[in-house]
């Protein structure tokens, strides 16, 4: 399912698997088929689906790192692990964690996401049909982001494995 | 009445010192072949100040390669994540890089190109000429709440050459633009009010350095920096100043989002941050009110002053 663009839900983080839901019946995040599901649900059963992708395993294929990763000095690693200060974009990994494994209840993991997905979703706070990011920091982020970065930034960090341990920038 | 901060005093000199002085910076990039780092001068940033001198560091990618390059990549290493790479001498979690962003290269974030040409430098806070290696162990010593590595020590040798290596092609003794925290004429429209900045911090700041102050983890390590408490930085750290913080925090916070909150935002946050408690000045002496007179003698220190009915740094906590 990754090549379609659905993301890994199985452990993430549980309040924010709720608050995509949440979000999703309340439209500050677009998706033809998540918004008529979630609208659907309960709250209740908003918080119970979410409790339950968070306590299901992460598949092992993606602990292995890839077996073609990109490049360690490429424009999606630069853009990960640097970030592009003269235009007030950090380092991915400083506030996705090391590797982009994820952070909390408001940074998800990244590492190991679909490409696809990563892409769409860049793309969707671009055009603002995704606007529930705390501070709004995805949709400015993302404002300064071309195609090309986009693609490249999606791409190593679906290469990334799970269990990566990178330096904090 | 409070004193002027020492930093300030020496600001203004050296800008008045730019202004009379009427040289130009050209020379710097003549004759030099295709110099890495740009030097451009304009009094528009700053009318006041006269001539301005901005200045863009060379890119990570052009660190040589060869022992030199070795040693800057070291001193890089060393930056960005400094428990990892300087543990003998760090008594916390911080890193350099959590107050000098881009890895010591964002202006107005303290850059170190902008900090390096400033040295050797009288300094108000220990009553004589300080080297760069000097000045990088007082880091060590309060930022850190750390121990001071020798000037000869790999660490300092190394934080010492990335700095020269970004400051290349920079003038000598001159105040760059970007340089230091901006906090020339940043004063609060009101004073720093403690229950203001609490909203500020609940609504800015807590989603990243938690509603404890003590920043996020993965794996033991900081992706976000505690901003107080046992692994920030000592009370004799510049950024318990509430001129620094306030300047740090106008033009670098939320990351990613500098220059969004309201001056008085980020001086009452400034406060809030700065008035809990943290791991005691390594110059205390035994008595609070006497090292708050001795070194802390200031209206942008809270050291000594009670807050909320709690005397800050009372007790003196042992780490």
């Amino acid at each position: 399912m990754a090549g379609a663009g659905n993301p890994r839900l199985a452990g993430l983080n549980a309040a924010y698997l709720q608050k995509q839901l949440d979000d999703f019946a309340g439209g500050t995040r677009a998706s033809a088929m998540m918004q008529a599901t979630a609208k659907a649900l309960s709250e209740d059963e908003r918080q119970a689906l979410a409790a339950y992708y968070s306590k299901q395993p992460i598949p092992p294929l993606l602990a292995k790192p890839s077996e073609s990763p990109p490049a360690a000095d490429g424009a999606g690693a630069v853009l990960a692990t640097r970030g592009r200060w003269s235009q007030q974009v950090p380092a991915c990994v400083q506030c996705h964690g090391p590797g982009g494994v994820g952070v909390g209840e408001h940074f998800p993991p990244l590492a190991g996401q679909s490409a696809t997905y990563i892409e769409a979703q860049l793309r969707a706070w671009q055009r603002g049909t995704r606007h529930n990011d705390p501070l709004q920091l995805m949709q400015h982020l993302s404002a300064v982001l071309s195609e090309q970065d986009i693609q490249a930034v999606a791409e190593w960090f679906a290469a990334q494995p799970l269990t990566a341990k990178g330096a904090t920038p | 009445m409070n004193k002027m901060p020492a930093l300030l005093c020496a600001v203004i000199a050296l800008y008045a010192l730019n202004g009379c002085s009427g040289r130009t910076t050209s020379s710097v990039a003549s004759g030099s072949p295709a110099p890495a780092s740009t030097l451009t001068s304009g009094a528009a940033a700053n009318p006041v100040a006269g001539v301005q001198r901005a200045f863009t560091p060379p890119s990570e990618a052009e660190i040589p390669s060869g022992p030199l390059g070795d040693t800057i990549r070291e001193g890089r290493d060393i930056f960005v994540d400094t428990p990892a790479h300087a543990s003998a001498y760090v008594g916390n979690t911080l890193s350099c890089s959590n107050c000098h962003l881009d890895a010591g290269r964002l202006a107005n974030s303290a850059p170190l190109w902008g900090a390096y040409g400033m040295y050797p430098q009288f300094r108000k806070k220990n009553g004589h000429v300080n080297t760069f290696g000097e000045r990088l162990q007082g880091c060590f010593r309060f930022s850190m709440n750390g121990k001071v590595p020798p000037l000869d020590s790999a660490e300092i040798v190394a934080l010492e050459t990335y700095s020269w290596w970004m400051a290349k092609g920079a003038p000598v003794g001159v105040k760059l633009n970007g340089a230091g925290y901006p906090k020339q004429g940043f004063k609060p429209p009101q004073p720093p009010d403690y229950a203001r900045g609490e909203k500020v911090y609940a609504a800015n700041c807590a989603l990243c350095h938690g509603a404890d102050g003590q920043g996020q983890q993965v794996a033991g390590r900081n992706v976000f920096p505690p901003l107080w408490g046992p692994q920030s930085f000592n009370w004799g750290a510049g950024m318990h100043e509430l001129d620094n913080a306030a300047a740090f925090i106008k033009a670098n916070m939320p990351l990613s989002r500098g220059g969004t909150l309201t001056d008085q935002d980020a001086w009452d946050v400034a406060m809030f941050m700065n008035a809990h408690e943290r791991p005691q000045d390594p110059r205390y002496t035994g008595n609070l009110a006497e090292t708050r007179a001795k070194y802390h003698d200031d209206r942008n220190s809270l050291y000594g002053t009670e807050v909320n009915g709690h005397l800050l740094g009372s007790p003196p906590a042992k780490q």
